[in-house]
C-alpha cells in the first residue's frame, strides 16, 4: 500500500437494529459517498453487524481539545449527586 | 446425453464459473490497491465461492456417484472443466479484474434472475441466494468501472488496456453446450445467447459512460464448454488440488 490512499476519511456509524443507537464503527476511505457506503459495507457488515449505515466525513465531525478536558469534564467529578447511586436497582431492569 | 447428464454438466458449467472466479479474486487477499477493497474483493471471492459449493454439491447428487463438492473440485481434471475462460485470466492489475468482476456480474445478473424462474427447485433456490449477493458485485464493479474509464489518463488507459485484453474471452461465457437446450427445452436451464443483448445493451451503456470504447475488430476465443481451456487453468488446478491429490482424503 503507497502512502496513505489520498481518498478522503470517512467515520462510520452502524445500527445493529432497527430503532437502536447508531454507534461508531470505525472509518474508512473513500472517494464520496456512495462508495464510502460500500466500503463500509464491506469492512463492517461482513458477520451481520448492522442493519443501517451512516458514513461521514471525518473533516465534518467538530472534536473536543484535550486541553480543555480540566474544563470540559473535571467538574463532573464531585458530583456524585448526579449518579443514581443513592437508591436500590429494582430487580429484573438490566438496562439501568 | 440424457437428461441427467446434461444436467451434471450444467451444474458444473455455473459451479465452476463461480469456482475459479472465486480463486481469481481471493488472490487479492492482502495485494489490493487500498485496504477497503481488499476486504471487498475476498468477500466477492467467498460469495462466489458459497455459490460453487451449493452448485457443485448439487451436482454430485444429480450424477448420483457419491462424489461431493469437493470431490469434483478437487479431484476432476482440467478437460472435465466447464467454466468459461473470462475466469481463468490472470488478474492482470485492478483495472483488468475489476472489469472481468463487471462484465461477469452483468451476466450473472441476467442468467440468475433468469434462473430464478426455473422448474428445478434446487437451481431457482441457489438462483434465489446468489442474486443478492451478485447484485451488490455488480453495483461495486460498475461503478469502479465508471470511475477508472472516466477518471484519469492513467486509470482511463488501463481501462481501456484491460478491455482490448479481455474483449476476446467475453464471447465464450454466452456459449451453449449442446446437450443444454434439451434442459432449455424442458424449463431447467436458461439460454444463456439469449440472454447476450440485454447483457450487451447493459454494458455497451456503462462503458460508453465510462468514456471505453468496444474493440470491433479481432479473434473470438471459445472452447470452455467443451474442456477446452486457455493456459492458465491448469496452473490454478496445480495448485488448487496439489493437496488433495498428494494425501487423498486429507482432513484436518
Amino acid at each position: 500500500m503507497s502512502n496513505d490512499s489520498q481518498l478522503q476519511v470517512w467515520e462510520v456509524f452502524m445500527q445493529a437494529k432497527s430503532g437502536s443507537n447508531f454507534i461508531h464503527a470505525g472509518s474508512v476511505h473513500a472517494a464520496d459517498g456512495k462508495m464510502a457506503l460500500q466500503n463500509a459495507r464491506d469492512t463492517y457488515t461482513r458477520r451481520s453487524e448492522g442493519t443501517s449505515i451512516w458514513v461521514v466525513p471525518t473533516t465534518a465531525i467538530v472534536a473536543s481539545n484535550p486541553d480543555d478536558n480540566d474544563m470540559f469534564f473535571d467538574p463532573a467529578n464531585d458530583k456524585i449527586y448526579r449518579l443514581p447511586t443513592f437508591y436500590v436497582m429494582p430487580e429484573g431492569a438490566k438496562a439501568i | 446425453m440424457n437428461h441427467k447428464t446434461a444436467l451434471f454438466n450444467y451444474c458444473l458449467r455455473l459451479g465452476d464459473q463461480a469456482l475459479i472466479h472465486s480463486y481469481r479474486l481471493s488472490e487479492w487477499c492482502s495485494n489490493a490497491p487500498i485496504l477497503e477493497e481488499d476486504l471487498a474483493l475476498t468477500n466477492f471471492a467467498l460469495d462466489n465461492l458459497g455459490c460453487a459449493q451449493a452448485l457443485l454439491k448439487y451436482a454430485g447428487e444429480v450424477e448420483g456417484n457419491n462424489q461431493t463438492e469437493d470431490d469434483l473440485a478437487y479431484k476432476r481434471g482440467e478437460r472435465r472443466f466447464l467454466n468459461a475462460l473470462i475466469t481463468e485470466l490472470p488478474n492482470g492489475d485492478f483495472a483488468f479484474s475489476t472489469l472481468r468482476n463487471f462484465l461477469l456480474s452483468a451476466y450473472e445478473m441476467e442468467l440468475y434472475t433468469a434462473l430464478l424462474k426455473s422448474n428445478d427447485t434446487t437451481l431457482a433456490a441457489i438462483a434465489a441466494k446468489t442474486i443478492k449477493e451478485v447484485k451488490y458485485h455488480y453495483a461495486h464493479a460498475s461503478d469502479w468501472v465508471l470511475r477508472l474509464g472516466d477518471g484519469t489518463p492513467e486509470s482511463h488507459t488501463r481501462m481501456q488496456n484491460a478491455l482490448n485484453k479481455i474483449w476476446p474471452f467475453v464471447d465464450d461465457m454466452f456459449t451453449m453446450h449442446p446437450d443444454f437446450h434439451t434442459l432449455v427445452d424442458l424449463g431447467i436451464a436458461v439460454d444463456s445467447e439469449s440472454l447476450k443483448p440485454i447483457w450487451e445493451q447493459k454494458v455497451n451503456a456503462l462503458l460508453a459512460e465510462a468514456t471505453l470504447t468496444i474493440p470491433t475488430t479481432g479473434h473470438k476465443q471459445h472452447g470452455s464448454t467443451q474442456g477446452i481451456h486457455t493456459e492458465y487453468l491448469g496452473p490454478i488446478l496445480c495448485q488448487m488440488q496439489y493437496l488433495q491429490r498428494a494425501y487423498p482424503d486429507a482432513q484436518w
